[in-house]
């Protein structure tokens, strides 16, 4: 990072309104909903250095920056995104936008349903990783963006950024795909499954419609994230960072916190459970598990990535037992079927599979310069191809 | 600006142009951009070591982070033209695998790597002590050339595997070496493909 690496300061969230119906892969359609979005940087006068960035489970539009009237809430992804940082926001225009379905401020399911009166709550259509996208292509529509310079995310946010090279391949010049898996493998789902059942077996749930009553399922969203937060971390990292270290000298012979690792995860729980909502947790980690492009393809990666046009920076991280490097090398090996341009990084960091969130810096160095090629319109590939304009119509 | 490494040069005039290559071990991708740039060919480089991945990136190539000894399982049959090894064989420590391995993905294969049997080394290792220079700088404890050959030994190790060897470019500092090249030459370049029926 440059020395004068900072931050972008204090931020301010935006609000979009989208009117024409919205077709969800369900069946369902969402008549009409708001966007929240935050961005960075300057728009260019041809409006070709724009970054979307695609947030994962918990996260939100804060991507980087803080608020004027919160200092410390800082953007999630503030450690690479800003001027001199890797996702550089003197060259860039660098978009957050949360999600449908989401908490934050976008329509979800604590928005009013316009047919009743009343919040969605349960009632909420379940959103997919293609509907995100869908709604994320009419925000870029909104802010006159045909064409990103780069789509990016981590874990679910990858997803999105791998699903916009399917779904609009000539929208975008290249996709960041970090600590990704082409879909959940059997395991990933069966965590999501006991997080959704923790929750939807509270009894404060009430078929998701807790918002009227006052209450929310908390105990359930706690051991939700409580699960949730175990597959984020390695083994080592658990190891190092709490081992079987107690909380007081000796042992209680009690079901209060002995371990600090007990107590972390519930601290860590409550806190969630504080700021997040049950309905959308739940639809957020089954949009997860319906992920799956090659589903269309019998299981073939490399044709349901065949309309992908754009360049690729794909990276892993040792450790991620979540999203193993594996999964991230089936999608590498897809793309090199189709011929795309790509580049793989593998890093042998301990911190598991929030490794995307932290400064490491073999990995913030390899998404700096992915981007510097990018910002000087510089082939990333071989081939020279990747992040090129799309043609204008073909001579006959 | 400094000019081609000597062997990236003789591979460059190996390469047909608008190739698809993929280049194992391929450091700071110089190799590959030198194809790009003077053969208009096109491909991937893998490498290990995460201080040259960016260097790559710099280098406008496309580059895979993984480890040559496992083999190159991802990859699919007759995926590139050339297959290319460049002053790495010596240093794999399964190099018999991975040669087969290149004729596996590529239709050719074209490998770089020291002579040990040049002079220098001979009279060295006569002296009775291991060869140490330009091409071989490491001491006998902290080398990473643990499979270390000769023309001979490599024309020797091809035959009875299959591998029929298409052309061969001896190098001394730069010049063509044609008389008694496993003794007069430092650097060898071989060009291979499977012999066929």
């Amino acid at each position: 990072m440059s020395p004068s690496a900072g931050s972008v300061g204090p931020v301010r969230p935006q609000r979009a309104r989208f009117d024409a119906p919205l077709a969800l892969r369900c069946g369902r359609s969402i008549a009409g909903y708001e966007l929240v979005y935050e961005t960075y940087g300057t728009l260019d006068a041809d409006r070709s250095n724009a970054i979307l960035v695609c947030h994962a489970l918990n996260a939100s539009h804060h991507v980087a920056g803080w608020y004027e009237d919160d200092p410390d809430n800082v953007g999630w992804w503030d450690n690479i995104i800003g001027p001199g940082k890797p996702v550089d926001t003197n060259r860039f225009f660098v978009i957050g936008v949360n999600n449908l379905g989401g908490c934050f401020g976008s329509t979800g399911p604590m928005s009013i349903d316009p047919a009743t009166g009343e919040p969605y709550g349960g009632d909420f259509p379940l959103v997919t990783v293609e509907d995100w996208v869908e709604a994320q292509a009419r925000l870029a529509d909104h802010l006159g963006i045909q064409r990103f310079a780069a789509v990016m995310g981590g874990s679910l946010g990858a997803m999105q950024a791998l699903s916009w090279t399917r779904q609009f391949p000539d929208r975008l010049g290249h996709a960041l795909v970090i600590a990704c898996a082409p879909n959940l493998s059997a395991q990933n789902i069966a965590f999501n499954e006991v997080a959704r059942q923790a929750i939807l077996t509270d009894p404060d749930f009430q078929d998701g419609r807790y918002y009227a009553a006052g209450g929310a399922p908390t105990r359930g969203l706690r051991v939700a994230r409580m699960v949730g937060h175990i597959t984020y971390l390695s083994d080592d990292t658990m190891a190092s960072k709490f081992g079987r270290q107690l909380r007081e000298g000796g042992l209680r012979y009690s079901f209060e916190p002995e371990f600090q690792i007990e107590s972390y995860l519930r601290h860590q729980g409550g806190k969630f459970a504080g700021y997040f909502d049950a309905n959308t947790y739940l639809r957020i980690t089954k949009a997860l598990d319906y992920f799956d492009p090659a589903y269309e393809t019998g299981g073939d990666l490399a044709r349901a990535l065949a309309p992908a046009r754009a360049g690729f920076l794909v990276i892993s991280f040792t450790t991620d037992w979540r999203f193993a490097p594996e999964r991230s090398r089936e999608i590498v090996q897809a793309l090199l079927r189709n011929g795309r341009d790509v580049t793989y990084g593998e890093i042998d960091a301990p911190h598991g599979h929030d490794a995307f969130l932290l400064d490491d810096p073999r990995y913030h160095a390899l998404v700096a310069a992915y981007l510097d090629r990018v910002a000087r319109g510089l082939p990333t590939g071989a081939s020279g191809e990747a992040g090129r304009a799309p043609e204008p119509e073909a001579r006959a | 600006m400094k000019g081609p490494r000597a062997d990236h040069a003789v591979i460059a005039g190996l390469v047909s142009p608008g190739a698809k290559v993929l280049d194992l071990g391929c450091g700071d991708g110089s190799l590959l951009r030198y194809l790009r740039e003077t053969k208009s060919a096109r491909g991937y480089g893998i490498e290990i070591e995460d201080a040259r991945i960016p260097a790559c990136v710099r280098n406008g190539i496309n580059v895979l982070q993984m480890d040559l000894e496992s083999g190159l399982s991802g990859f699919d049959p007759g995926s590139f033209d050339y297959v290319i090894l460049s002053l790495t064989l010596q240093a794999l420590r399964n190099s018999e695998h991975l040669l087969s391995e290149m004729l596996r993905v590529g239709r050719e294969g074209i490998v770089s790597f020291p002579n040990f049997g040049y002079w220098r080394n001979r009279l060295q290792l006569a002296q009775g002590r291991m060869p140490v220079n330009g091409d071989f700088p490491y001491h006998w404890y902290d080398t990473p050339n643990i499979h270390l050959c000769t023309l001979a030994d490599f024309e020797a190790f091809c035959a009875p595997r299959g591998i029929r060897v298409l052309e061969r470019i001896v190098l001394h500092e730069g010049r063509r070496i044609h008389w008694a090249p496993n003794l007069r030459g430092s650097l060898a370049v071989y060009r291979f493909s499977r012999a066929t029926g």
